[in-house]
């Protein structure tokens, strides 16, 4: 009696999860239900090939399935079937090895072409480097002179739960990758320090992004539109942090976009040549700070006791300011400490020196102009 | 057939106290002392797996840091590979082995006391490394370079120590099983006779001593990269990061087929007994364990399709890696055709090897599913593989570890276990697994890398009732703890034969079965 009511109970609640499942599937989330379609030749292909293979297994698991129930079913002793003897039987044996084989031969062909497909990056109109770093991404536009990192904007607030989520959490970025549409464009993949994987799922693929060697891939976009991914390969400690936003847009846009990026290069060494007062620097610096160096040694300058260095008291940063200067602009080898030299500018290097060397309590009270920066060089 | 003597029992039985379990060389104390090893890393890896599922919970950072988090996902993977399901299935080897084929002991019973005291030390070294400065191990169960090595934490040396620990204690294992199968055998048990059990865990001996080396191998190359300046994995000194996948793979894949293969024994002997109707194909299983095991060599890449390999290499590694589906599927067919028209009752054990086979064959599917190597461009590093493996390893490998011990309990303690609790946990289990990692498909074909401890906003739901599920499946296994004290405690006395259908020779010994089983060998017709 009790096993029944408990067998009852049982049901009822896996009829409840599965109800809650359909329930969402209505309710619009259909999209977390399967895998995207995506937007490319590319991705409707590996997509079509998906729900093919994907039927196959259902068409043949339910074949299985259907036999297995039938015969838990009826075969029981309880119902006094009484045990055949059979056992052995080449021609039977010969048969079901053989039907799938045969099934795997249909997969393979489309799957051959398809792969053949996502792999051809020849002929391409344009061509972007991405580099993976601990944790965003660097893009080198390498026809256009343009570059630029690309870093996660979500307030820490949101994360810590402090604030509310908002709708692109965690899938928004200061600086997205732009990129035109109807032009055949080939990604070069590389990292910087650990092994990253770059992938936006609309596109249809994901590649690595391997220190020391350069991958490739390659994409054609026909709708301007906003396509967002993640990093998927496990890369440290802020792995998931690290999303990718591309924007497509029509050649004009693409172009105006381009003109842009160059008048804001130009801008930015002009603010170099200034000679910044403290106040601006600490501002800015703070800013520089929360992008490039919170995720390690923490918004409050406390670092990780035994994993990241604390900024708050430091002898670096509150020593003399060559050896702070060398630290930041050349990194540390076999730690995860960057050499920010080649990712920030003058005005954003002399901004947050300035800010560690006045923020958490330290008191250097002295300041980096950016003109200190281009002098060492 | 002569059943066990027992006549000398008060002689030669066991030494009592703790000296019993540290110098013993009996291989059912050496079986029991690895199967409760095995519960304790459950028990320590499942606790870890709760932290994940709590973290994931909800969006956002909740319960622990992001390091922490990686630390969780590393240390959860390492203890149940080769803390839990491997030393579970030695367990059962020891227990099983020596009584299925009619030998006194294992080959090699000194050796037998070492392999298992090697691993508690393996095993403490490595959960200490979670209160070393630095944190433990935060690079994922797979430890690729050069996270794992320019980028790791000081304990990782002591991760590695315990690896190649790990790694001895299983080699002499394995060493261990083929001397006994190849030695020990009762007169007229010849090779296609032995119950299926030895079958698949002697082939996987040969694994574990062909990989296990691979896996020394690749660790010492990571330990003189970080401290001897060798640049084996590192581009900037000559070498590569995906070397490390290579020969990391290369033991990889094989190792899955490790944890899995003992498990297809152990379903190949439980349905039969409860269909009470012999096996389909016998030899067809022999032959199939055999081809998935050298096809388990040539296929190691499919992990990497997205590393940048050439073309004509996807290729080839995904042609090879669906070919396995064809043994696999021999398998299932064999399993349903020795079911069809048998005599069956449903006692726990056939419940959970009933559940292995449906749940499995799930896991098997999405598995071919990640082989086609254009798709599985979508598929990797999601939560869809995180679906995959579990599927094949928790409603595989250890739903028929759990089917094993509720098969062979009242062989071991004399008593029977409480049917009524075996089905309720079987039930509780089986539901809440699936509520737990069936979710995992759908995350995951959705876009959910794996390996993050913060998501965004659209994988909430899925997530939340995951993780429902997985508090409902860890409460589950304390409960397994609860049926298998109150069976070692008292029970209904279990008879020798023990179930109606059962055959082989572990069923002719009494139960318990003595001390010393078939000391005067049995003669096999």
């Amino acid at each position: 009696m009790f096993a029944r009511k408990l067998k009852c109970a049982l049901c009822g609640l896996w009829g409840t999860v599965i109800l809650l499942g359909a329930g969402n599937a209505i309710a619009g989330y259909t999209d977390t239900l399967n895998l995207r379609e995506g937007v490319t030749d590319i991705s409707h292909k590996v997509y079509d090939l998906h729900m093919l293979i994907f039927w196959l297994c259902v068409v043949v698991c339910i074949g299985v399935f259907a036999v297995l129930i039938y015969s838990l079913m009826t075969h029981r002793k309880s119902k006094g079937a009484v045990p055949a003897t059979f056992h052995e039987s080449t021609t039977v044996e010969i048969i079901w090895t053989t039907i799938p084989f045969l099934v795997l031969v249909g997969m393979a062909i489309p799957a051959t072409k398809t792969l053949l497909a996502l792999e051809d990056t020849r002929d391409a109109d344009m061509s972007i480097k991405v580099t993976g770093y601990q944790w965003k991404w660097k893009y080198d536009y390498l026809d256009d002179d343009i570059s630029f990192f690309s870093v996660l904007t979500t307030p820490r607030e949101q994360i810590d739960g402090s604030a509310e989520k908002g709708e692109n959490y965690l899938l928004e970025v200061d600086n997205p990758i732009v990129v035109p549409i109807n032009k055949k464009i080939r990604f070069l993949i590389t990292s910087n320090d650990v092994i990253h994987s770059w992938w936006v799922p609309d596109l249809g693929w994901k590649q690595d992004a391997v220190p020391g060697f350069i991958n490739d891939g390659w994409t054609e976009l026909s709708e301007p539109g906003t396509y967002r991914g993640k990093c998927a390969e496990l890369c440290g400690k802020d792995h998931g942090f690290m999303p990718i936003v591309l924007i497509a847009k029509t050649e004009e846009d693409y172009q105006q976009w381009v003109t842009d990026q160059k008048a804001g290069a130009a801008a930015a060494a002009e603010a170099a040549m200034q000679i910044w007062t403290m106040d601006d620097l600490v501002a800015r610096g703070e800013s520089v700070y929360n992008t490039n160096c919170a995720a390690c040694h923490q918004a409050n300058g406390q670092g990780i006791p035994g994993v990241f260095p604390a900024i708050a008291g430091s002898a670096i940063a509150t020593g003399d300011v060559a050896g702070h200067m060398d630290i930041v602009m050349n990194g540390k080898t076999g730690t995860a400490m960057q050499a920010f030299g080649a990712q920030l500018n003058d005005v954003d290097l002399a901004a947050v020196m300035t800010y560690q060397r006045n923020a958490f309590g330290n008191d250097a009270g002295d300041m980096v102009q950016p003109s200190d920066i281009a002098a060492t060089r | 057939m002569s059943t066990a003597t027992t006549h000398d029992e008060h002689h030669h039985g066991a030494p009592s106290g703790i000296m019993r379990w540290i110098t013993t060389t009996n291989h059912k104390d050496i079986g029991t002392l690895y199967l409760w090893f095995a519960f304790i890393m459950l028990m320590v890896g499942g606790a870890m797996a709760m932290v994940i599922r709590a973290e994931l919970f909800q969006p956002g950072l909740q319960v622990v840091d992001p390091n922490f988090f990686n630390t969780m996902t590393t240390m959860h993977g390492l203890i149940m590979v080769f803390g839990a399901i491997m030393p579970a299935m030695v367990g059962l080897a020891n227990w099983q082995v020596p009584m299925m084929i009619g030998a006194p002991d294992m080959a090699l019973p000194r050796m037998n006391n070492w392999s298992f005291w090697i691993l508690p030390f393996a095993g403490t070294m490595l959960v200490s490394t979670l209160f070393m400065e630095g944190g433990g191990p935060a690079f994922g169960w797979t430890f690729y370079a050069p996270l794992s090595t320019t980028f790791a934490p000081e304990s990782t040396d002591f991760f590695i120590f315990a690896v190649h620990m790990l790694g001895f204690s299983s080699i002499m294992g394995a060493i261990n099983i083929i001397a006994t199968v190849l030695n020990m055998r009762a007169p007229g048990m010849t090779l296609m006779k032995m119950p299926l059990f030895v079958w698949t865990w002697f082939i996987t001996a040969f694994l574990l001593i062909a990989v296990m080396p691979v896996l020394a191998g690749v660790v010492t190359m990571m330990l003189t990269d970080r401290n001897f300046g060798t640049s084996f994995f590192d581009a900037a000194g000559g070498g590569d990061p995906v070397l490390f996948q290579h020969v990391f793979w290369f033991f990889g894949h094989p190792e899955v087929y490790i944890m899995i293969l003992p498990a297809f024994g152990v379903i190949s002997q439980i349905i039969p007994t409860f269909a009470r109707k012999p096996l389909f194909g016998y030899s067809s299983m022999v032959y199939a364990t055999a081809s998935i095991a050298f096809l388990s060599f040539i296929v190691w890449a499919h992990h990497m399709f997205t590393t940048g390999m050439p073309v004509a290499g996807e290729l080839y590694f995904m042609y090879a890696t669906i070919m396995i589906a064809v043994p696999t599927a021999v398998k299932v067919f064999n399993w349903t055709a020795t079911m069809w028209r048998g005599a069956m009752t449903f006692e726990t054990p056939m419940l959970w090897a009933i559940g292995f086979v449906f749940l499995f064959t799930i896991g098997g599917f999405t598995g071919l599913m990640m082989g086609v190597a254009p798709v599985d461009m979508q598929y990797h590093d999601t939560y869809f593989i995180v679906a995959h493996f579990h599927y094949v390893l928790v409603t595989g490998a250890l739903f028929a570890i759990i089917a094993a011990v509720y098969f062979w309990l009242p062989k071991w303690t004399g008593h029977m276990y409480n049917e009524k609790l075996g089905k309720i946990h079987f039930w509780w289990s089986t539901i809440s697994v699936n509520v737990l990692f069936f979710p995992q498909h759908f995350i995951g074909l959705a876009g959910m890398p794996r390996r993050i401890p913060d998501y965004s906003l659209q994988f909430a739901d899925w997530n939340m009732i995951s993780s429902l599920g997985g508090f409902a499946f860890g409460i589950a296994q304390l409960f397994f703890l609860y049926i298998i004290i109150k069976t070692i405690k008292g029970g209904e006395k279990a008879t020798d034969q023990v179930w109606e259908g059962a055959e082989g020779l572990e069923w002719t010994v009494p139960s318990p079965a003595p001390y010393h089983t078939f000391e005067t060998a049995p003669e096999v017709r």
